[in-house]
């Protein structure tokens, strides 16, 4: 067995102390140790974004961190993202509604990544979700149900604030 | 592809820094990790020790110094993407992030990871070059300055020792209204340009420029100053056919060829990229004059 | 039926709720207690005798558990190869793959040693210590050399490279070319690279002693292919292998195949009494998932001077890879796709598989067709330019016409079964997306652009593809007491939407509840056969399978309702959960009563002399492939000093005959283009000439993402099939297959004014900018 060192973290607001070999990128822990298998992993290199995951409220690709490094932050996953068991996150919504995932795959990516989009973004044209989705890679949908329900997540958001 | 073994550093200062890269047996850093956690997780670097510089006190920051840039190593690229000071002091390296990767990458990349890494096609060092920034680098035998020019040594190889950390870049920042482009082509969107152009322009009277920088990425083993070109700008207004004459000079750059550019299309590139920045540049200077 | 209508609805997907929520379970998601990790050694060589292999310093490393290489495999296998190879009279050898490489490795990539360890990561600090001791040996890189006389052999023990050869002809090629008036030959090759789904492949073995059973859970396209290889390697009883299809993350073709990988999982989790868990990564994906690669045309037309296509014959060269993991079917679909939609007299086609050595090719999402497609398309380019026509008024008089479908082709499919034209309106799709894109209009829009200097241009393509390969795909239907209607498919789902779209079919003769219907599918244990996921075939084979399963436990719950309420069945609706009498709702029974009345009380009849169970399985029969058809227009800017090229406006109309659900049919579309962009001006897998791949990682290999990907706009026609009850087609592959030949014809009208012309995909922008540079360096010499 490697090295290993203590972490503590919150991971979708609860709060985890592990002990994890540091060689162990955040993604491999997140899934294999924490069992939060819902964050991808599609190229271990950086580029599909499968894995992207928030931390802190950004996102980053959890292939390209070490776990230690995720100690004392506070991580988001996909599982973190609806309100409540029964309720969708307007964003889900919108996947669901615009035909935005088929095989589900690179959807964690998709959804972490559009969260803290836009969140910096309420409003976006088109092409500045294209842009902001241009590091998660997709092979089935042709990305067009992705960029329509990432206006249509971004509307509705507008639309609970307003009210 | 999950990295190989290694013993794990955490430093809090530069000094543990320094003195854990002197005493460890083939160490390696880690900034921000977009370019040598693949490595790790390929195994195309196999280190016995990892030192992170993230938990490093006092290497984030953007501050204005007497007219010169002040970042430190760790600043993210997300938070120069973000800050006014560089989008009002240093508008080429705001227009150089917007082309960096993707968003993901810019929230965890440094300054310092991508000088350090030194990918000859990599934004930052470009505009590093284009700037004349003049790198901080710390070792053990104290802080020495190193101007970008004599930065890399070779292709991926800068000229930081063994021991020593890089901690901060100072840029110097050109006249308010100076005329700035960086122009890529990449093959998508987010992708390391095949080739890049950095361009900086005063003009004068009559619209003659009066100084000029024009950095050539991608095509060289590091980004290369065009001062002939730069030379050669002086007193010319912004006229495109003239501009197009005298990035021809672009070609003669000793260029990279691999099998998906060969060198004869990058140097071809260098001339269109190099011109396109230099118009954009000086319709930029003219518009703010 | 009344207030309700699901068939044709574009109903949100059932599969979406878990993945949303991050609950899917694929593969590398299943966690089983004692579970090992697998990591396998590839041969690093594309050529090499191996002498030998040890692995002591890799068992030394603590947490390592097993390396198994073939040699240790060798006691417990009955067959040590893969036989997969569909059946064709064509080939001249057989290469079928060995469990682990023997004493030839033959690609850089193929396994020869599996390691287990406790974790992935010491499984890869222990496959990175076995020592392999090669012999290397000459390996044959280019498909077209492979043929030359005397050409290094990707075998050592092979008679020569040829895979298999065929030629594909009907009427009489040779008079005609002989006195054609005109003639037009074009040198063509393509590539297309791997299916890259952004889930690699994975599986995870677990041995059952109580049972004597083995479980495979395997992202594959076919969990009863996988079944029966395992089978007859293993030399197991059919009820002692089950082998379940989790979530899977895109399939798009090779994993359809059976791998290496899969029965070495298996037999190692045997050995080791553990279950055994593979998640091949990105780097493996490219190196030893099979993958689509190059075919060199030479194709040639006859036409008269109206344009009238006599004839078309020609030649192809297929890199088939080192072995077969599938069979000829690639190369045949290329030949026989060429010149399907249009009235071709005569037809020649020589076709020959080549033996390289590098990773075996299969079909990727296309299968084939985009280049068949591709050469017939340039070829009509070509002659409308030597004959002065527009390019839609040579697809025009060559198109076959709606009024003579059925069109029987003088043609065979690989089954043997005739090739009709079944359906559709080839013509009027094609002036449809003309129309959509302003066709007419356009050469104003291109004369307008010149003067700015932007090069814009404007290509198009049609095609047809076969859809829905049969011969069957089972489907079971079960009403059990609690009232759930249960649906069992020997389908496969990999993100096509394979459970909304059974349950529509369903819900649409059974009560329209879609929540009341639970689709089970890739499970070889509930149902005794099935083929899969392939040649967009699943909405037609299980669908109609389903459909008819439905009416026909439709008809029996009707007549059971009928005998319990007293009523005449004809008066009776299923409605929800319950069948009521029309008008009179508070006449009514629950579905669950009804399938409990047929479940048998003992000593009792059951009521009206019905059957037991309310259940029926059923297996459409299909031999005849149905065939899509469509346009695709496509409007592009060329940067002619970088070689860029960028969408202006996307069009496809098509026609998959009746449609299930319109949202799933334009994302399949959609994403089915995106792929065929790639092809078009992205993807390239590349070799050196040793035979090493040097496209490896997702920064070499690129893939099309959202900035570069247009908006498409789709238009749809729906001609119904009469080849199967519910009058649908397959739509898996119609965005992909004439996408390439829509851009490079676009980007060729683009560039015009410099009179260059492209005979490649895929194109990508230094090809363009050199090609330029010659066209000005020739006009500035005259």
């Amino acid at each position: 067995m490697g090295e290993k060192r203590k972490i503590s973290l919150t991971v979708n607001g609860k709060s985890y102390e592990e002990e994890v070999e540091v060689r162990f990128h955040l993604a491999d822990f997140l899934r294999q140790q924490l069992g939060l298998t819902g964050t991808h992993l599609g190229c271990e290199h950086g580029v599909c974004g499968a894995c992207t995951i928030l931390m802190n409220g950004r996102s980053v690709r959890s292939c390209l961190m070490l776990a230690v490094q995720a100690d004392g932050q506070e991580l988001l996953t996909i599982e973190g993202i609806a309100p409540s068991e029964d309720e969708m996150h307007p964003l889900q919504e919108a996947f669901r509604d615009n035909h935005g995932l088929q095989c589900g795959f690179c959807t964690p990516g998709m959804l972490t990544t559009l969260l803290e989009f836009l969140d910096d973004n309420p409003d976006p044209t088109e092409e500045e979700v294209r842009i902001a989705i241009s590091g998660n890679l997709c092979r089935c949908t042709g990305y067009q149900g992705i960029v329509a329900a990432a206006l249509d997540a971004a509307q509705r958001l507008r639309d609970a604030k307003g009210a | 592809m999950k990295p190989p073994p290694f013993s794990y550093h955490d430093p809090r200062s530069v000094s543990e820094v320094i003195n854990l890269l002197e005493t460890l047996e083939n160490p390696k850093l880690l900034a921000g990790g977009q370019s040598l956690m693949p490595m790790l997780n390929m195994r195309y670097v196999m280190p016995d020790h990892v030192i992170d510089l993230n938990k490093v006190e006092g290497l984030s920051y953007i501050e204005d110094n007497n007219g010169n840039l002040s970042i430190g190593g760790m600043t993210l690229q997300r938070d120069l993407e973000y800050s006014e000071l560089i989008k009002a002091k240093c508008p080429l390296m705001y227009d150089a992030l917007q082309q960096i990767g993707h968003r993901q990458t810019r929230n965890r990349g440094t300054i310092g990871g991508s000088l350090s890494h030194l990918d000859p096609a990599a934004e930052l060092p470009s505009v590093c070059a284009a700037h004349d920034a003049v790198l901080i680098v710390q070792g053990p035998g104290g802080k020495r300055e190193i101007p970008f020019s004599d930065f890399p040594v070779a292709y991926m190889t800068p000229a930081t020792g063994m021991d020593e950390v890089l901690t901060g870049v100072e840029i110097p920042t050109w006249s308010e209204g100076h005329g700035y482009a960086f122009v890529e082509f990449a093959r998508r969107h987010g992708d390391f340009a095949i080739t890049s152009a950095a361009a900086l322009l005063e003009i004068g009277q009559g619209g003659r420029i009066t100084r000029a920088s024009l950095t050539v990425g991608g095509v060289g083993a590091a980004p290369v100053r065009m001062t002939s070109i730069e030379e050669a700008l002086i007193g010319q207004t912004g006229d495109e056919e003239k501009l197009r004459e005298l990035c021809e000079t672009c070609r003669e750059i000793d260029a990279l060829g691999d099998v998906y550019a060969s060198s004869e299309y990058r140097q071809h590139l260098a001339t269109v990229m190099s011109r396109r920045a230099l118009v954009k540049a000086y319709k930029r200077a003219n518009a703010a004059t | 039926m009344s207030g309700w209508k699901v068939f044709g609805s574009r109903a949100k997907r059932l599969e979406d709720p878990a993945l949303l929520r991050g609950q899917g379970q694929f593969v590398d998601d299943i966690k089983l207690n004692g579970m090992y990790h697998a990591a396998f050694v590839r041969s690093q060589q594309s050529h090499a005798k191996i002498l030998n292999i040890d692995t002591k310093p890799a068992l030394a490393i603590e947490g390592v558990k097993a390396v198994y290489s073939l040699e240790e495999f060798r006691p417990f296998l009955r067959n040590e190869r893969l036989v997969v190879g569909l059946p064709s009279p064509s080939y001249k050898q057989e290469l079928d793959r060995p469990a682990l490489a023997d004493n030839e490795v033959v690609y850089v990539g193929e396994p020869i040693a599996i390691v287990i360890a406790d974790t992935r990561y010491v499984a890869e600090d222990a496959a990175a210590m076995v020592v392999v001791d090669y012999d290397i040996l000459p390996a044959v890189s280019d498909c077209r050399s492979a043929l030359d006389e005397g050409s290094t052999l990707a075998h050592t023990d092979a008679p020569h490279n040829v895979l298999a050869q065929f030629d594909m002809r009907y009427g009489d090629v040779e008079t005609i070319f002989q006195n054609a008036p005109y003639i037009f030959k074009e040198r063509i090759w393509q590539h297309r690279g791997g299916s890259h789904s952004i889930e690699c492949r994975g599986a995870l073995s677990f041995y059952d002693p109580i049972e004597d059973l083995v479980t495979l859970y395997s992202a594959t396209q076919s969990a009863h292919t996988a079944k029966n290889i395992l089978i007859d390697m293993l030399g197991l009883d059919e009820n002692k292998v089950r082998v379940i299809i989790p979530d899977v993350g895109g399939g798009f073709g090779p994993k359809l195949v059976f791998y290496q990988e899969d029965v070495s999982v298996v037999l190692a989790s045997k050995l080791l009494g553990k279950p055994v868990k593979w998640a091949e990564d990105r780097r493996e994906h490219f190196i030893s998932t099979t993958q689509e690669r190059d075919q060199y045309w030479e194709a040639e037309i006859a036409v008269n001077k109206e344009g009238k296509i006599l004839g078309l014959r020609g030649s192809m060269i297929h890199d088939h890879g080192a072995y077969t993991a599938r069979g000829i079917n690639l190369a045949f679909n290329s030949a026989l796709i060429v010149s399907l939609p249009y009235e071709v007299p005569c037809y020649l086609m020589k076709v020959v598989l080549a033996v390289t050595n590098k990773v075996p090719v299969t079909p990727v999402r296309g299968a084939g067709h985009p280049q068949g497609i591709f050469v017939m398309e340039r070829l009509l380019d070509r002659a409308a330019r030597e004959l002065g026509m527009d390019r839609s008024d040579i697809r025009s008089i060559n198109l076959i016409k709606s009024d003579q479908l059925p069109y029987k082709k003088e043609l065979k499919t690989r089954g043997d079964s005739p090739v009709i034209l079944d359906s559709g309106d080839y013509l009027g799709c094609m002036e449809d997306a003309l129309k959509k894109i302003d066709y007419y209009g356009f050469p104003s829009r291109q004369q307008k652009a010149l003067k700015e200097g932007k090069y814009i241009g404007l290509g198009f393509a049609n095609y047809v593809k076969g859809t829905g390969r049969g011969p069957f795909e089972t489907v079971t239907i079960r009403i059990g007491p609690s009232g759930k209607i249960s649906v069992y498919s020997g389908a496969a789902a990999m993100g096509q939407s394979t459970r909304t779209m059974l349950t529509q079919i369903v819900a649409e003769q059974l009560g329209g509840d879609l929540e009341n219907i639970n689709v089970v599918t890739g499970d070889s244990f509930v149902v005794p056969m099935g083929i899969g996921g392939s040649a967009s075939r699943q909405t037609v084979t299980a669908g109609s399978s389903a459909f008819l399963a439905a009416r026909e436990i439709r008809d029996k719950a009707l007549k059971v309702a009928a005998h319990i309420l007293e009523a005449s069945e004809a008066d009776l609706e299923i409605n929800g959960q319950e069948i009521r009498v029309k008008g009179v709702p508070d006449l009514k029974v629950e579905l669950g009563q009804v399938a409990h009345a047929v479940a048998g009380t003992p000593g009792y009849a059951l009521p009206g002399g019905i059957l037991p169970g309310m259940e029926s399985t059923k297996n459409f029969m299909v031999d005849d492939l149905t065939f899509v058809n469509g346009t695709v227009a496509v409007e592009v800017e060329v940067d002619v000093e970088t070689g860029k090229v960028t969408f202006r406006n996307y069009i496809i109309v098509h026609d998959c005959g009746k449609m299930v659900n319109p949202m799933i049919i334009d994302g399949q579309v959609i994403g089915g283009s995106a792929h065929g962009i790639g092809n078009a001006l992205y993807e390239w897998m590349g070799y050196d000439e040793e035979a090493q791949p040097i496209t490896t990682n997702f920064s070499e290999y690129l893939l099309l993402n959202a900035p570069e990907m247009p908006h498409i706009k789709l238009g749809h026609m729906e001609s119904p099939t009469p080849l199967n009850p519910l009058g649908v087609k397959g739509v898996g592959e119609c965005g992909v297959v004439a996408a390439p030949a829509a851009i490079i014809s676009a980007i060729e009208n683009a560039l015009t004014p410099y009179r260059i012309y492209f005979d490649q995909s895929p194109l990508r922008p230094p090809e363009i900018v050199m090609k330029i540079k010659e066209s000005m360096s020739l006009k500035s010499n005259k």
